[in-house]
């Protein structure tokens, strides 16, 4: 015990004093929200303004187009076509708009704005957007409808879903839940891989080494590979860890760095209605977050997260200590590994929609798919979509499983890390599991 | 006393027999050479003795009691023939490092590796990196790893293979020291020519088995061939005798041969008779070199071949 704890401390010291270990973990977000920050930085603020001269003789708008920051709508009734183009040419205004006096009684007006240069695609939306706006008014007008009938009129019904039980089941909840079973799932499923494979270089690099026949002399070989899966196991808690205070504290600082984007943000939003969505989604979860508890959620995800990790990685420990120099040996013999993440991220999709549905909970229990699945269902609360049986019992699935694999890869491990020569195949692998030692 | 004992190991493997009923014991505070070609065991042999793998059969005895992997690992220090060091780590940190493994504590091992660094020259390296050593230098550092817990028992696999001749003395001189402090010495190779000067007892295996075993001076007695070597002033007649045949002759030297039942004093009577000088005489007795060729010549160890196990 003594001796893994030794093992599990060079592993973890020697990866976190890393230069590459301090890049990748401090730099990666930042970069990541430097990136995030130029984005809407750009969206934001990349509206290039536009002046438009509307010439509108026929009185379609009846002078009244709302404009905003960028795009400025002028009335001027009286000038001619040769007049606006003579404006635009001076700079005067970016566009104009000629819109003749017969054009009224023509059924749909056709309205045709020319500007001096080609206007982009995103100036070009929102430029329509606000004469069809200003269309619309004026037709609403003319039946005598002003604009807060109609936003009446299309107000929608309030309607609730409830389980038997008479629980509420409030969408928001429900979105709530699936994002942040998406989300969880998702980051398990990174989990496994990164740090799997960190596992199996490590256990590579002690073979290609040759170091570790001088270590086996002093500890058991199930000793050394427990001890680096612990030990990489930390570095993988203390990664996610300052990541997710990183994050964190990014996300509170940004405001405080563009403090005139947190204003735009929000302008922005309310235009963009994805993101209102989501908006609404946040905010109606955080107030009232009793479909999500939180602190099981939290436990769950830490449990998964080291329970699938360890039943993996001693796998990928298994296939490291099977191979020699050649990395292409480690790609083959790691597909039977990377095939079921692959399916419980495939069946996670599924089960994060269906929650109840056989096949999500098949996977939720099945120790190789759980991490990745669990997660997926327990963002729906337990209880009612997963009852606490399933989630005990795939828990104490997980632990078999983990018992299992770790018993095969030990097997595996202590002949394969000291065999030279050729790879061998998954089905020597498993006589080495089974004979005698 | 015996430190070490052997009796009848085993160890099949899906291919060969690699270890096939071997049994043998080391003496405490000898150098033991451990012989044997390529493949015939020899490395299977001491990962059941530093309990890296479990024999299928047999008993290892150390220190009069029955072998525990976990507990007597202390009472053994391994030097393996693969041996190889984190690339990446400080040499000071890798050795501080194997040595608690060993399961020394960290101040006594700082202690004891200031001393050997001292000792072997190697102070200025404790904070350079493995990757900056040359294959001798980090062979150095690995000898001072195998013994730095003064362990009972000290097993070398190839430790002269790529140090130079300044090194390899000083590297030897320590494990003259090291028997003599009490310590036991299991010296496996293929250099002869060590073996005969550091030994004291050897064992040579071949294909799985056990076909030599006692001290050099017994073996190569064993082996001899009734052969003398004589250094004459002058010859002056041809020389030809029914007690001894000449093998070779060059100038005043002669190598030959005694016939049964001929003693050294009547080769030595016969050159007097003559009026011939002697000026030395001595045996010539085979060196290891030859031994080991012609026991192992022809059992196909160079080249050996799979074997179907059934066990």
């Amino acid at each position: 015990m003594n001796k893994i704890r030794l093992i599990a401390r060079r592993e973890f010291l020697t990866r976190v004093q890393k230069r590459t270990f301090l890049l990748t973990t401090i730099l990666l977000p930042l970069l990541f929200f430097g990136f995030y920050a130029l984005i809407i930085y750009f969206s934001v603020s990349s509206g290039e303004k536009y002046n438009i001269a509307v010439a509108d003789q026929a009185n379609i708008f009846n002078n009244k187009i709302m404009g905003d920051d960028n795009i400025n709508f002028v009335f001027t009734p009286n000038e001619t076509p040769q007049q606006l183009k003579q404006d635009v040419a001076n700079k005067k205004y970016d566009g104009y708009a000629y819109i003749p006096a017969d054009s009224k009684n023509a059924g749909e007006p056709s309205i045709t704005i020319v500007t001096e240069k080609s206007v982009g695609l995103v100036s070009r939306g929102k430029i329509e957007d606000k004469i069809n706006a200003a269309l619309e008014q004026q037709r609403l007008l003319k039946f005598n409808i002003s604009k807060s009938q109609l936003d009446s009129a299309q107000e929608e019904g309030n309607i609730q879903f409830s389980t038997i039980e008479g629980k509420n089941d409030s969408g928001d909840s429900a979105g709530l839940s699936y994002a942040i079973g998406y989300v969880a799932g998702f980051l398990i499923y990174i989990v496994l891989f990164i740090y799997g494979a960190m596992v199996m270089r490590g256990v590579m690099e002690e073979k290609v080494s040759r170091i570790a026949e001088v270590i086996v002399s002093s500890v058991k070989p199930f000793q050394l590979m427990m001890g680096k899966i612990l030990g990489i196991g930390a570095v993988g808690l203390v990664q996610f860890l300052i990541w997710i205070i990183l994050m964190v504290g990014l996300n509170f600082l940004l405001p405080v760095i563009f403090p005139h984007l947190a204003t735009e943000m929000q302008s922005m939003n309310a235009q963009n209605q994805t993101m209102q969505a989501a908006e609404t989604l946040k905010s109606a979860g955080l107030i009232h977050s009793s479909g999500v508890n939180f602190p099981l959620l939290i436990f769950c995800f830490i449990f998964y997260f080291i329970g699938g990790y360890l039943l993996y990685s001693s796998l990928f420990a298994c296939v490291g200590s099977a191979v020699n120099e050649d990395p292409q040996d480690a790609q083959s013999l790691m597909l039977p590994i990377t095939m079921p993440i692959i399916f419980a991220i495939v069946i996670m999709t599924k089960a994060v929609n269906e929650p109840t549905s056989s096949l999500a909970v098949f996977g939720s229990l099945f120790p190789l798919f759980s991490p990745i699945v669990m997660m997926a269902r327990i963002a729906h609360g337990v209880g009612d979509v997963l009852p606490l049986w399933q989630l005990i019992a795939s828990m104490f699935f997980l632990v078999i499983g983990f018992l299992i694999t770790t018993w095969f890869a030990a097997k595996v491990y202590r002949t394969g890390i000291l065999m030279y020569g050729k790879k061998p195949s998954w089905k020597e692998m498993w006589k080495w599991a089974f004979r005698k030692s | 006393m015996n430190i070490l004992e052997l009796h009848h190991l085993k160890k099949y493997f899906a291919t060969q027999k690699a270890v096939d009923d071997i049994s043998f014991s080391i003496e405490q505070g000898s150098i033991f050479g451990l012989l044997g070609p390529n493949g015939a065991g020899k490395t299977t042999l001491i990962r059941m003795i530093t309990g890296i793998f479990y024999p299928d059969d047999g008993d290892v005895v150390l220190d009069g009691k029955k072998f525990d992997p976990v507990n007597d690992i202390i009472k053994i220090g391994y030097m393996p023939e693969e041996r190889g060091l984190y690339k990446k780590m400080k040499i000071g940190e890798q050795a501080l490092y194997l040595a608690q493994l060993k399961g020394m504590r960290k101040s006594d091992a700082i202690e004891k590796l200031k001393f050997w660094f001292k000792k072997l020259e190697m102070e200025s390296w404790w904070n350079k990196k493995v990757e900056d050593l040359s294959k001798g230098m980090s062979q150095k550092l690995q000898f001072v790893t195998t013994v730095l817990h003064e362990p009972k028992l000290i097993i070398l696999d190839e430790p002269f293979s790529g140090l130079d001749p300044l090194n390899a003395n000083l590297i030897k001189d320590e494990i003259y020291g090291l028997a003599q402090r009490g310590s036991t010495i299991i010296f496996s190779t293929h250099r002869m020519e060590q073996v005969e000067e550091i030994c004291d007892h050897i064992v040579l295996v071949n294909l799985g088995k056990k076909i030599l075993d006692g001290t050099v001076q017994q073996v190569k007695n064993d082996f001899k061939e009734n052969k003398f070597s004589l250094q004459l002033a002058g010859i002056t007649a041809p020389i030809e005798s029914n007690l001894f045949d000449v093998i070779d002759q060059k100038a005043n030297h002669l190598i030959v041969k005694m016939k049964a039942n001929t003693s050294s004093n009547d080769v030595l009577k016969y050159f007097i008779d003559r009026q011939i000088i002697i000026e030395a005489f001595n045996e010539v007795l085979p060196s290891l070199n030859d031994i080991f060729i012609r026991l192992v010549e022809g059992t196909q160890a160079t080249t050996r071949s799979f074997q179907k196990i059934d066990a």
